[in-house]
């Protein structure tokens, strides 16, 4: 296992990404937030925090998305994914959607993503944001819009980021180098 | 994660992580009823027939949309008007609707076991929507997914089940659901419709419908099956009302905030008052409404089993 990102790196990438969106988003009017379950939400969770530390006055509309029902690897072997709780309390037909997930590595999680998204209006645009580019990677074109850094890992290694509420540190991983 | 099991034959072949298992499925496919687009791609490669042997309403058309909304193929079969008229027999029927490549059957039939034989034969998956007097697994999924909506988790709540014991396969899934999940049972009837020695199964007796609502978190009513009862079990409809029947002023009189069931269709009037039916202690629709998801837990679940698809 090495480590790619601490503790004290991954604020400042967080903090970056948040002023990254202001820059583009502004007061965030017509921009919701949405995590992609399981994982992404962790990272949303911080992102959105950091967003209201910054803009305490607007209050940003923020969801989890759980995409299990859309995965294109239903029957392809392999125990089936638990599905987990979805949180969009309000409409995206309209917005500006901004995606958040940890990883970004086939591609796949995100086409499910979007099918999922699609079933809960129709958005003016979408935009992505991930902590983790896994570059060369893709089985599908999809690029993220944001990234907190970008690593070149072989097929059989796994990056993973491990969270302060979840596994009691925070950190980026690689698993499986020899 | 993935079920113990290859078919849903019965509750009584599934291990209580099976039944929590759906349960918790269940809950994320209502939040799914509840969206703007009630649909999910999930099952778009899998057929299902609906093998109707038996009448149904809530039954068939509960499965047919919780398929529909996992975007599943689905072939509707009813008996009447079937070659099964001409003297097709079960697995025939079965295996030339199967050979035109059906993934899973959903059925119903009047002979106790018709599904469990199926299994014997046939390659395709198999949900049991009840087979004559044994068991209606789905219902008794959706009632204790309506109970836990309702009180939270059942371990150690109090569930009565009142009426004709002796037909009603919902009867038999609930006792075997509710029991695994840490439930207390008792049932509750005449005795002419409570089968000998149910006891060994886990639950208590009763022939008191008051003692028995005073004592219970949750009245489970049950109808009469005049179908399926060959001799008189008991003098009159009438009689059976009087003594058995949860009545408005009965249940004013227990004071105490019983939740009532009924899996459907209710004799009104008979083992239950319209005024009880329709009052804000029942819990009939949601029962009805909850269907949907709790079938669809069932289908995606049994369709995620690798093996399971021909």
């Amino acid at each position: 296992m090495k480590s790619l990102y601490a503790q004290q790196e991954l604020d400042i990438t967080l903090t970056r990404l948040a002023h990254q969106l202001i820059e583009n988003h502004l007061d965030f009017s017509d921009t919701v937030i949405i995590g992609l379950q399981p994982r992404g939400v962790f990272l949303s969770d911080r992102i959105h925090q950091k967003l209201q530390q910054l803009l305490p006055e607007i209050n940003i509309p923020y969801g989890k998305l759980d995409i299990t029902f859309y995965r294109d690897d239903f029957n392809s072997g392999g125990s089936l994914h638990q599905a987990q709780e979805t949180q969009l309390d309000f409409s995206v037909s309209g917005k500006k959607v901004i995606l958040i997930d940890d990883v970004l590595y086939t591609g796949r999680s995100i086409r499910a993503g979007l099918d999922a998204l699609l079933d809960f209006g129709r958005p003016e645009h979408v935009e992505l944001l991930v902590l983790i580019d896994r570059r060369f990677s893709r089985e599908v074109p999809i690029q993220p819009d944001y990234v907190g850094m970008s690593v070149d890992v072989i097929n059989n290694q796994k990056v993973k980021v491990l969270w302060k509420e979840h596994e009691g540190k925070d950190e980026v991983v690689m698993i499986g180098t020899k | 994660m993935s079920l113990s099991v290859k078919h849903l034959l019965g509750i009584k072949d599934l291990l209580p992580s099976d039944i929590e298992l759906i349960l918790k499925t269940a809950e994320k496919f209502k939040e799914v009823l509840q969206r703007p687009i009630k649909k999910v791609p999930t099952l778009r490669d899998t057929s299902i027939v609906n093998l109707f042997f038996e009448n149904s309403t809530r039954t068939r058309i509960s499965f047919e949309l919780a398929e529909k909304r996992l975007s599943a193929d689905t072939i509707n079969f009813a008996a009447s008007g079937s070659s099964v008229s001409k003297g097709e027999t079960l697995i025939d029927t079965a295996k030339n609707i199967l050979s035109m490549k059906v993934d899973m059957v959903v059925m119903r039939h009047s002979a106790t076991g018709a599904p469990h034989f199926l299994a014997n034969h046939i390659n395709a998956s198999i949900v049991n929507a009840g087979d004559g007097i044994n068991e209606h697994p789905t219902q008794a999924l959706l009632d204790a997914f309506s109970m836990t909506e309702k009180l939270g988790n059942l371990k150690g709540k109090k569930i009565a089940i009142i009426g004709d014991i002796m037909h009603s396969r919902v009867a038999l899934s609930n006792i075997y659901c509710l029991t695994k999940l840490g439930a207390e049972v008792i049932v509750c009837g005449p005795p002419t419709l409570i089968p000998k020695h149910i006891e060994t199964l886990g639950v208590k007796v009763s022939y008191d419908v008051r003692k028995t609502l005073e004592w219970c978190d949750v009245a489970n009513v049950l109808r009469i099956q005049l179908e399926r009862q060959n001799k008189p079990l008991f003098s009159s409809l009438r009689e059976y009302s009087m003594y058995y029947g949860v009545s408005k002023s009965l249940l004013d009189s227990v004071k105490k905030d019983i939740v009532i069931m009924h899996p459907g269709p209710i004799n009104r009037g008979v083992e239950l008052s319209s005024d009880v039916a329709d009052s804000k202690q029942s819990i009939i629709l949601d029962q009805v409404e909850n269907g949907v998801a709790v079938r669809m837990a069932v289908l995606y679940l049994l369709a995620g089993k690798k093996d399971n698809l021909i």
